[in-house]
């Protein structure tokens, strides 16, 4: 832009500045949010969280040191003034915020503090948000170098610690003297408990104590109550949203969208590309009961990448997904901000170059079949689970785009519970399309995915040594990133595990599907995104149109 | 022969003879995929639309047509069988032989299917082609549908068993064979006819669920069972009336089912 244009653009900022801010209407207090939790909750102690509907619980009434902000990915100091990393990141250590009370109206102590992070780090309480700290290196101490500051001591470096504080919650430390009814929790986050009805609904009321204010001073939230109804039926939830009874749907699956869409397309909210994909692999476990000729195809890089050069990526996005997912570029989706490899490109899809490579490596096209050098069929099963119709028709559209080079893929759906048998156990199958979700952004809690040692690592688990070169890359790879200091550097270490993959294929990842969410236009400041929970992570700064009015 | 009578009889042979003219009347085949044309209204090239995917639906409907009206009767028959071997002989002889079969066929009832199926499935091969899954189905259904049939014919045995005809034959010294085959199962046929007519739409359906489990007609291959399930979702049917035909068919089919076997034949 020159010097002129720049000045216009000024100019003409300058300008529109009073229309915007009189277009856009001021957040009114009061009213009541209303959406659906998919389950019962299992437990109101923010300590033992596990399951979605507990931390959908926790996320609204429970407060943290560091926040995520879900927009950015960018860590920001909530009930810590502020945080360093030091001791090349064996030790971190927190500045706690002044003036934060409990919805009690208590005092926040590093007293609370120190009591909630002994208890989260305490392996004897098996507290879930505690898991990732579980390292095998020794258990992390926490002590308290001054009045407001608290000190975390981990065994051994830890990169990228201060992200796994944005779920440790911290709590009174005397919650555990009261009872445990829900409504006499103590807690730090916007909303607090004040009735529950089990199998029915969930009451939660404004924290008059809560600490955040917005840029005029005005106490947040803005919101009086959330009501969060029970209810496990996606079409009956759906159904409440299209009928104004709930404001709010996270996760919905392409068809319920196009209906929003359809009925009310301003509350239809695609934020693009998430976290979560489909992916197709091949078996390699060498103990797997199939036969051995397939199991050298599924050993073979080249009959890997040209399944995967021969999959119409693009169709499966724009039919099965219509058009609101889109094909993957690698194995991390470029919504991880920080750690997708940028460099990575859409593999293209070309099923004569799909021939050619496996030409090259010995198969031969005889009429429409392909046979492998010693004139087996090329043919194999994919499994996937039932009653997932999205998963059924990409496997329909696979076995097309394989039809096309030669190849027969016979479709199998199984329940989930005989699919994640043969996956982990019994190793009785040949391939298998599931979907995989990237719940935290850093590569390290990628380890029990990339590791041939781990247990995730789906195509061929807990090995006792790599049993390929490339695999023996990746370990490398992944446990340099583990203990290395600088983003940079690790970032570096990796975008190569990145390439390594798509250079392998040993998973095909085959697109990645957007977030997709339903926010009713009642609502203001909803700004969806692609990390839980999606549509109301600022819930202290979500306010109703028109304040109690709806 | 009454005209109703004569009219389904013709209209069941005319959609028995579209579903075997299949690759005359709908040559695009029920497999491929027109990606360009997904979801397409009903046309001079798709006569009944495409589906999510771009196949033709007419040509699935025929096809799957074929599957079903050509196996679910063949699977009603097995059961029908099975059933009236096992039901027959437990009324007929009653005693301990009796006691053995209505023990079974209470068995066969209570038993939690859904994890039987499981277990079946885990046994099957894997790699079962589209064309050999159609006949596992369908002959799972038939070898596990036989108790339901039993039990009626059981009782129906009972109670034909104490007529005087039946007590006059026995008492001449006519053998077993020839009471059951002279006396016996002549008055069962309007019954073995109803279990059987009952079980065919019985099947068609079963067929749907079993999918659920793995154990269905598998892709690509369309039966009416997998064409139904896509009625699932009532809001993309409703403006699409079209797509309704899968459950049309099988209504007309099943209706012409009753007007050549007329109900009142079974209560004879």
């Amino acid at each position: 832009m020159n010097v002129r244009w720049a000045g216009f653009a000024l100019a003409w900022l300058v300008v529109q500045s009073p229309l915007r801010s009189a277009r856009i209407p001021e957040p009114v207090p009061g009213g009541e949010l209303r959406f659906c939790l998919h389950a019962e909750p299992k437990t109101f102690n923010t300590l033992m969280v596990s399951e979605e509907p507990d931390e959908v619980v926790r996320f609204l009434t429970g407060g943290v040191l560091i926040r995520m902000n879900r927009e950015t990915q960018a860590l920001e100091p909530e009930l810590a003034e502020s945080w360093r990393i030091l001791d090349g990141g064996r030790k971190i250590e927190f500045k706690l915020r002044e003036g934060v009370r409990f919805s009690d109206g208590s005092a926040l102590t590093a007293a609370d503090v120190l009591f909630s992070l002994r208890s989260v780090l305490d392996p004897a309480l098996h507290s879930p948000a505690g898991e990732p700290f579980r390292t095998g290196q020794g258990k992390p101490l926490v002590s308290q170098p001054g009045s407001r500051r608290i000190l975390v001591s981990l065994a051994a470096p830890m990169p990228g610690v201060e992200r796994l504080f944005d779920e440790v919650p911290i709590t009174s430390a005397r919650a555990v003297e009261k009872s445990a009814h829900p409504a006499d929790m103590p807690g730090l986050g916007p909303f607090h408990v004040v009735e529950y009805r089990p199998g029915s609904s969930l009451l939660l009321a404004r924290n008059p104590f809560y600490w955040k204010r917005d840029e005029a001073g005005r106490s947040l939230p803005y919101l009086d109550s959330v009501r969060l109804s029970i209810q496990q039926n996606r079409d009956l939830e759906l159904a409440r949203f299209l009928h104004g009874e709930i404001h709010l749907i996270n996760g919905l699956d392409a068809e319920s969208f196009e209906r929003v869409a359809a009925k009310s397309p301003g509350e239809a909210r695609d934020t693009g590309r998430s976290l979560e994909s489909e992916e197709l692999w091949f078996n390699q476990v060498a103990r797997a009961p199939i036969p051995e000729y397939r199991k050298q195809w599924f050993r073979s890089r080249e009959f890997r990448r040209a399944v995967a050069q021969a999959i119409n990526r693009a169709d499966l996005a724009r039919l099965v997904y219509r058009g609101h997912a889109a094909p993957a570029i690698g194995p991390v989706s470029p919504a991880n901000l920080a750690w997708f490899n940028a460099n990575l490109r859409v593999p293209t899809f070309d099923p004569d170059a799909a021939l050619a490579r496996l030409k090259a490596a010995g198969f031969s096209l005889a009429g429409s079949a392909l046979h492998d050098r010693e004139g087996h069929g090329v043919e194999f099963s994919v499994i996937t689970n039932s009653g997932n119709k999205s998963r059924e028709r990409l496997a329909t559209m696979i076995q097309q785009d394989l039809a096309r080079i030669g190849i027969r893929l016979n479709v199998v759906t199984l329940d989930f519970g005989s699919l994640i048998e043969r996956i982990t156990r019994t190793f009785d199958y040949e391939s298998c399309l599931l979907g995989m979700v990237n719940v935290d952004l850093d590569p390290s809690a990628e380890m029990n995915v990339w590791l041939s040692s781990a247990s995730s690592h789906a195509w061929n688990p807990a090995q006792t040594s790599p049993e390929t070169s490339w695999e023996a890359d990746i370990d490398r790879l992944m446990r340099a990133q583990a203990v290395e200091t600088s983003f940079k550097r690790r970032k570096a270490l990796f975008d190569r595990v990145q390439e390594i993959v798509v250079e392998e294929a040993p998973v095909v990842v085959l697109v990645d599907k957007n977030a997709l969410s339903a926010v009713s236009r009642s609502l203001g400041d909803v700004t969806p995104a692609v990390l839980h929970p999606q549509t109301f992570w600022n819930i202290d700064r979500i306010y109703l149109r028109g304040g109690a009015g709806r | 022969m009454k005209p109703l009578r004569r009219a389904a009889m013709a209209l069941l042979a005319a959609i028995y003879l579209a579903a075997l003219a299949a690759a005359w009347l709908a040559p695009a085949g029920y497999a491929r995929q027109f990606r360009e044309s997904p979801d397409a209204k009903p046309s001079a090239v798709f006569l009944l639309g495409t589906d999510e995917l771009g196949r033709d639906s007419f040509a699935r409907l025929l096809y799957g047509s074929r599957v079903s009206l050509s196996l679910a009767p063949a699977a009603a028959a097995l059961a029908t069988l099975v059933g009236a071997v096992a039901g027959v002989s437990a009324g007929y002889w009653g005693g301990w032989i009796d006691t053995c079969l209505a023990r079974l066929m209470d068995l066969f009832l209570s038993v939690p299917w859904l994890f039987l199926l499981l277990s079946v499935r885990a046994v099957l091969p894997l790699n079962v082609r589209p064309l050999e899954s159609i006949g596992i189905t369908f002959l799972l259904l038939g070898l596990l549908g036989w108790a339901g049939p039993a039990r009626v014919l059981r009782a129906a045995a009972h109670e034909v068993k104490s007529e005087d005809f039946m007590v006059q034959a026995r008492a001449r010294g006519s053998s077993p064979v020839r009471v059951l085959s002279l006396h016996l199962l002549p008055n069962l046929a309007p019954v073995l006819a109803a279990q059987f007519w009952m079980s065919i739409p019985l099947f068609i359906l079963s067929e749907a669920n079993l999918g659920f489990l793995g154990l269905g007609v598998a892709e690509p291959v369309p039966s009416w069972g997998n064409l139904l399930a896509g009625l699932q979702n009532l809001d993309a049917v409703a403006g699409c009336p079209w797509r309704l035909a899968p459950l049309v068919l099988l209504l007309v089919v099943m209706a012409c089912f009753h007007f050549i076997v007329p109900m009142e034949d079974f209560s004879k």
